[in-house]
This record gives C-alpha cells, sequence and structure tokens, in this order.
C-alpha cells in the first residue's frame, strides 16, 4: 500500500546538548525505512535543506531559558500539527533548571567572562509551561527504542506504548538485585518513569532519575526513608536536584530538605 | 522406601544425575550481594557459606562461619521467573498483501530441575498451577515450562527474618510436590543430607545415588532442625478470620496510613511467588507490515492496570495497595479457595521502604478490636 503523502516531521532545539535529537540519527537500522515513511522536513542536525511548515509532527528538544526561546516555541507550536517534547530538558528544564533554585545573575559572572553580553531568563522551564504539547517523552537522554515507538504510534495513529510506572518494575524484570535493599545504595527508582529499562541499578548504581517523575510518585516516603537511614538533608536535596530537579515532585522534595541560610 | 542419607562429599552425583537427564539445573547462586536464582552447573556453585539476614527493606548476605549448602532462604527471584517469565512474545504477525500471517511464538520449553525449592515456593507453585494449569483455560507457556519440571526441595534448616511461613501453613518443611527433598545436618562429626523422594521419578533418581539407608540418628536430627526452623521464625501473621476482617475493612484509614509510606513502585508484587499478572501489549514496526503481541509481567500498583475508558480505576496508592493486600489474603480465598500467601516475606524484605504485611495486618486487627470493645460499650 502506498501512502499519499508522507508526514512531514521537524526537530527543534532549544537549551538542551543535542543528545536527545542525535537519538534519531542513532536509530541507524531504522533510519532509511523512517526516511520512507516521513518527509524529514527540517531537522538541522541530519540536513541543511528545511522544507517550509506546517509540519505534521514536531520533536521538540531543549527548554526554554531566554526570551527569544519562548517567543520561538509558539511560533514552532503554530506550524506544527502534533507536538512532542522530548528528553529531560523538554519535560522539566533539564539540568540548567538548577539555576532556578538560586539567583541567575549572581551564576552569570561565575561561568561567563562578560557577563553583559548575556540576556537570559530567571528560570529554566519545560516547553508545556509555554504551549501545548500533545506528548511528553521523558528521559536524559530519551530511549531510541521510545523514540521509535512515538514515531510509529504517530504513523499508525495510536496511542504510544510507553509506561509511565516506576523503574523498578523495569528493574525486576530484568532479575536485578535491588541495590537500595541488598546494599543500601539510595536509588530514585520508586519514584522514576520507566523507560531506560534500569540501566544504573543494572551496573549497581542507584538510579539518578534521568526519567523524572513516574506517574504517582511519593518522594516525601522515600527521603523520610533515606534519613532514617542515616542519610543528612543536604545529600538528600543533592539526591533530588540532577536532570530532572525542577520536575514539580523533585522540586518540591528538594526543597523540604534544603538547609535556609 | 525409606528416608536415605547423602554425603555432602556426594551432593555433586545429584547435579551429574540431572544433567545426564538432559535437565537444565536452576538453583541458588551468589549475584551482586545476593542468592539468586540462575542456572548452576555443580554443588560448588551453590551459596556455600552465605547466610542472608533479613528484615523489613533490608537484605545483607553475611558469611555464616560454616561450609551449609543451603543455610539462607529465600532471595529476590522466585521460581516464577522460569515457570511464568517476565516477558514473553505470544505471537507475531506479518502482513502479506491483502492477508495477515500470523506465527505462534513456539517457546523451546527447557526441561527445568530446580534445587532448593522452599515450603513456602512449593506451595506458591502450587498456587500458580491452579491459575495456570487447572483453571477453564491452559496457559501453554507455563505449562511448557512446568509440566516436565523436576523439583528438588530443601527443608528449611534457618527462618530468615521476613519468614512467617508457620503462619500460612506452608513451610519450613516441604509439603506436597517435590521429586526429592533435602535436609541438611551439619554436625560435630558429620556433613550429610537426609534425602526423601516424593514422586517416582525422584525415587529412580535416588536409586542412582550414592545414598544409605538413614538410621534413627539421622532422622532425629534432621528433623531437629526442622522443628527449630519452626520455633524461630521471624514474623507471624493471624490468618483466623482474616478474610472477613479485610472484607469488613474496605474503608479503614488504615489504607490511607499506608498510602503515606507506599511508593507505587511494584517491587512487592513482583517479588511475589504467587503474583501471576501481566499485562499484553502490541508493538507494530514503523511500517505497519509486522506486529507482534508481548506479555510482561505487570502490577496492580501501576495506573495502566485499572485503566478504562476514561482513566484510572485505582488512582489512589491506598487503593491499590488495599486491592494488593485484600486480593492476598482475602478475596484470593473466594476465587481459588486458599490465601494468595504463602509467607515467604518477599514483599516485607524488598519493599525499598519495609512496608510489612504482616504489620499491617496485626494494627488493622487491633483498630476491628478497638472498635469492636467500643460497641460493646456503647450497648
Ligand atoms: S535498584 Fe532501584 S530501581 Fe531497582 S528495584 Fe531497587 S529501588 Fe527499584
Ligand atoms: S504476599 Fe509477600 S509474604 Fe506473601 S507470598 Fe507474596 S511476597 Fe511472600
Ligand atoms: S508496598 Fe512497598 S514494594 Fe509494594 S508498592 Fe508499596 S512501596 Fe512498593
Amino acid at each position: 500500500m502506498r501512502k499519499k503523502r508522507r508526514p512531514k516531521l521537524a526537530v527543534w532545539k532549544f537549551s538542551s546538548c543535542d543528545g536527545c535529537q542525535l537519538s534519531l540519527l542513532d536509530c541507524e537500522d531504522e533510519l532509511l525505512t523512517l526516511a520512507g515513511e516521513i518527509e524529514i522536513a527540517n531537522f538541522p542536525e541530519a540536513s541543511r535543506a528545511v522544507v517550509r511548515g506546517p509540519y505534521d509532527l514536531s520533536l521538540v528538544e531543549g527548554s526554554i531559558t531566554t526570551e527569544h526561546d519562548a517567543a520561538r516555541i509558539r511560533e514552532v507550536r503554530r506550524l506544527s500539527k502534533r507536538l512532542v517534547t522530548i528528553g529531560a530538558c523538554a519535560t522539566t528544564g533539564g539540568i540548567q533548571a538548577l539555576r532556578n533554585f538560586g539567583d541567575v545573575r549572581q551564576l552569570i559572572p561565575l561561568v561567563y567572562a562578560r557577563p553583559e553580553y548575556i540576556r537570559t531568563l530567571d528560570r529554566s522551564t519545560p516547553i508545556a509551561d509555554h504551549v501545548t504539547v500533545d506528548f511528553e517523552l521523558q528521559g536524559c537522554p530519551i530511549d531510541k527504542r521510545q523514540l521509535l515507538e512515538v514515531i510509529t504510534a504517530f504513523l499508525h495513529g495510536r496511542k504510544p506504548r510507553i509506561s509511565a510506572a516506576s523503574v523498578c518494575i523495569e528493574c525486576k524484570r530484568r532479575g536485578n538485585v535491588c541495590v537500595t535493599v541488598a546494599h543500601g545504595t539510595p536509588c530514585l527508582g520508586p519514584l522514576v518513569h520507566a523507560g531506560c529499562g534500569a540501566i544504573c541499578p543494572s551496573y549497581n548504581r542507584g538510579c539518578y532519575g534521568c526519567f523524572g517523575p513516574m506517574e504517582s510518585p511519593n518522594p516525601s516516603s522515600l527521603s523520610d526513608h533515606w534519613l532514617r537511614e542515616g542519610m543528612n538533608p543536604d545529600e538528600v536535596t543533592r539526591a533530588f536536584r540532577g536532570f530532572t530537579a525542577n520536575a514539580e515532585p523533585f522540586r518540591r522534595e528538594s526543597e523540604r530538605h534544603e538547609r535556609k541560610e | 522406601m525409606g528416608s536415605k542419607q547423602l554425603e555432602r562429599s556426594d551432593l555433586g552425583a545429584l547435579f551429574r544425575e540431572l544433567a545426564a537427564e538432559g535437565r537444565t539445573i536452576v538453583g541458588p547462586t551468589v549475584r551482586d550481594g545476593a542468592i539468586v536464582y540462575d542456572e548452576i552447573a555443580t554443588d560448588n556453585d551453590l551459596p556455600i557459606g552465605w547466610i542472608d539476614e533479613q528484615s523489613a527493606g533490608s537484605y545483607r548476605l553475611v558469611r555464616s562461619g560454616r561450609d551449609g549448602c543451603f543455610d539462607f532462604v529465600v532471595g529476590p527471584h522466585s521460581w516464577k521467573r522460569f515457570l511464568h517469565p517476565p516477558q514473553v512474545r505470544l505471537w507475531s504477525a506479518r502482513r502479506e498483501g491483502q492477508r495477515l500471517a500470523i506465527e505462534e511464538a513456539g517457546h523451546e520449553s527447557p526441561r527445568y530441575a530446580f534445587i532448593g525449592v522452599r515450603g513456602c515456593e512449593l506451595e506458591a507453585i502450587a498456587r500458580q498451577d491452579r491459575i495456570f494449569l487447572e483453571g477453564e483455560y491452559v496457559d501453554a507457556t507455563y505449562r511448557g515450562n512446568r509440566q516436565d519440571s523436576f523439583l528438588v526441595a530443601v527443608n528449611c534448616g534457618r527462618a530468615g527474618g521476613s519468614c512467617f511461613c508457620v503462619s500460612m501453613g506452608t513451610g519450613p518443611r516441604a509439603g506436597a510436590g517435590y521429586d526429592l527433598a533435602l535436609t541438611e545436618v551439619i554436625d560435630e562429626q558429620r556433613h550429610y543430607f537426609l534425602i526423601e523422594a516424593g514422586s517416582e521419578s525422584g525415587r529412580a533418581l535416588i536409586d542412582r545415588l550414592p545414598v544409605r539407608e538413614a538410621g534413627a540418628v539421622e532422622l532425629a536430627a534432621a528433623s531437629a532442625r526442622i522443628e527449630a526452623t519452626e520455633a524461630s521464625m521471624g514474623r507471624s501473621m493471624e490468618t483466623d478470620g482474616l478474610r472477613e476482617l479485610l472484607q469488613a475493612r474496605a474503608t479503614s484509614a488504615q489504607w490511607d496510613e499506608i498510602a503515606k509510606r507506599c511508593l507505587t513502585c511494584a517491587n512487592c508484587t513482583m517479588v511475589c511467588p504467587t503474583c501471576f499478572c501481566t499485562t499484553v501489549e502490541d508493538v507494530t514496526d514503523l511500517t505497519g507490515d509486522h506486529a507482534e503481541r508481548w506479555r510482561s509481567w505487570d502490577s496492580c500498583f501501576t495506573m495502566d492496570f485499572s485503566w478504562i475508558h476514561g482513566g484510572s480505576v485505582r488512582p489512589s496508592a491506598s487503593a491499590r495497595y488495599r486491592h494488593w493486600m485484600t486480593h492476598k489474603l482475602s478475596s484470593w480465598i473466594d476465587q481459588f479457595g486458599t490465601s494468595g500467601c504463602v509467607g515467604c516475606g518477599r514483599c516485607i524484605t524488598w519493599c525499598p521502604v519495609g512496608i510489612d504485611i504482616t504489620e499491617e495486618v496485626r494494627i488493622m486487627r487491633e483498630a476491628a478490636d478497638r472498635e469492636h470493645a467500643a460497641e460493646e460499650g456503647v450497648q
């Protein structure tokens, strides 16, 4: 069956490291098939050739950290029938959202030689704070199989098969020994959205929370448990201040344990 | 045939005989700081000299100071990992012109020999047999893995901190269902196993092992060890009237108390040897010409589990924990005629925040008793 017209795909970048959009190029085995099913109309990481919008599907990477970006995302939304955010930056504000916990004006001179050239917003925020988002794919970086699943689901007009339950489920299906229970290693897995396949616990590390909050997170129970086990409040705060620190449940929890000067 | 005794130095013969039958031998072995179930080749792969210290939310391996082969209790894995695997492809389909060509998955089922199945685990297998083999529908994957399995039970010589098999009537002595049962005895002079057959194939296998008749001394030593285990259970659960108690307490404030601690992470259901729920998902490739249907372990602690049009039926943690515990200890009895809990204690040990089902039952009972007493006082 030949399709009448291939849907047009655009990939957009905001404040981010490019890692998530590169996951698309990483889909080496599927890339040719993908190009057959969808017209890659705007993807500067892959090609300078740009086909004009509107686009059927936009993948948006990165968070909003400047006024220019805040305006640009509205334009992207206007050009996109479906808008899917990809990665921790786009879905939570990313690692750069650590600025949200301090004063960005004090940070700028520490980083840049000519602070006067820097124009930035006080906070790094997820795309969904600015425009309507059709689907959020979490992860830092996203999992390429999940990205393919989201695109495949879009092509076939069905719901993406992305579980929002805990990392623990993937961890246990793999047959891992739980690092929290058996080694006393703090692990965010019970609070974190599945998708990575429990990579860190598979290598005897605690989960760092790259995939952001799961569907019904209960951070205070886990951190109270950590405190009983001997972690101090600073360590608890730091555990929640990772790649998804600005996700609401994690932000609230880290602030709950933060020492007020 | 009476009980036999097998010297510790001859335990390797059991592995050789099972291998000679073409069996895939699965048993306990040390990995990543825990005793897991995996394919093993010889008695040297057993966790010799290790024991596990368990409490709510904690598990540590420590040296026992002697060379026992089975001095530990149950770990994070259960035999369901092999009988009812975490992920199974049920079938796949390919578009061929105007029609669909369906391919069955056709799994190779190994001829398993499980070494070191505990009393609670034998019961857990029996409860899954009931579900997968004895109902209206027979599960082909489970049947393939189970039908020719050979179970070597071990009577527990030590109780773990989370164990409560005595309360559930499932251990520490292995009940029905094994092919062979071992009781390990280590005294000043000797290290040996009392070995008993529970089936024809078990008897046939014993005949090929270098065993001797067990005498009164060996029988007494083995019984004493099991009795000592029985007397040292880490936990207990009063089961009398539990089915009715939980049915009557659907609106108890206790569920909300538990929900403050419960992470809805699903670890308890993943480690439980009787939990059997799965989710069935279809995947397609980019072209839509190839599709597969996969079945994976699922849990009543996820939102998707009870998702119907418009949302999840159990959005709150209290509803999900209540569903799990009430099914385990109460409605399972209505459904299958037994409790869904065999008292293995895994859900207690492997809960990241140490929620303890025996403790929650105790609190539930006390609240019911208090309310009852208050009512009597009013009258
Ligand atoms: S290691 Fe982490 S992700 Fe795995 S089961 Fe334990 S808490 Fe969950
Ligand atoms: S409910 Fe807990 S104690 Fe009972 S069988 Fe399941 S894991 Fe074991
Ligand atoms: S009872 Fe424990 S293991 Fe089970 S879902 Fe709740 S926190 Fe997770």
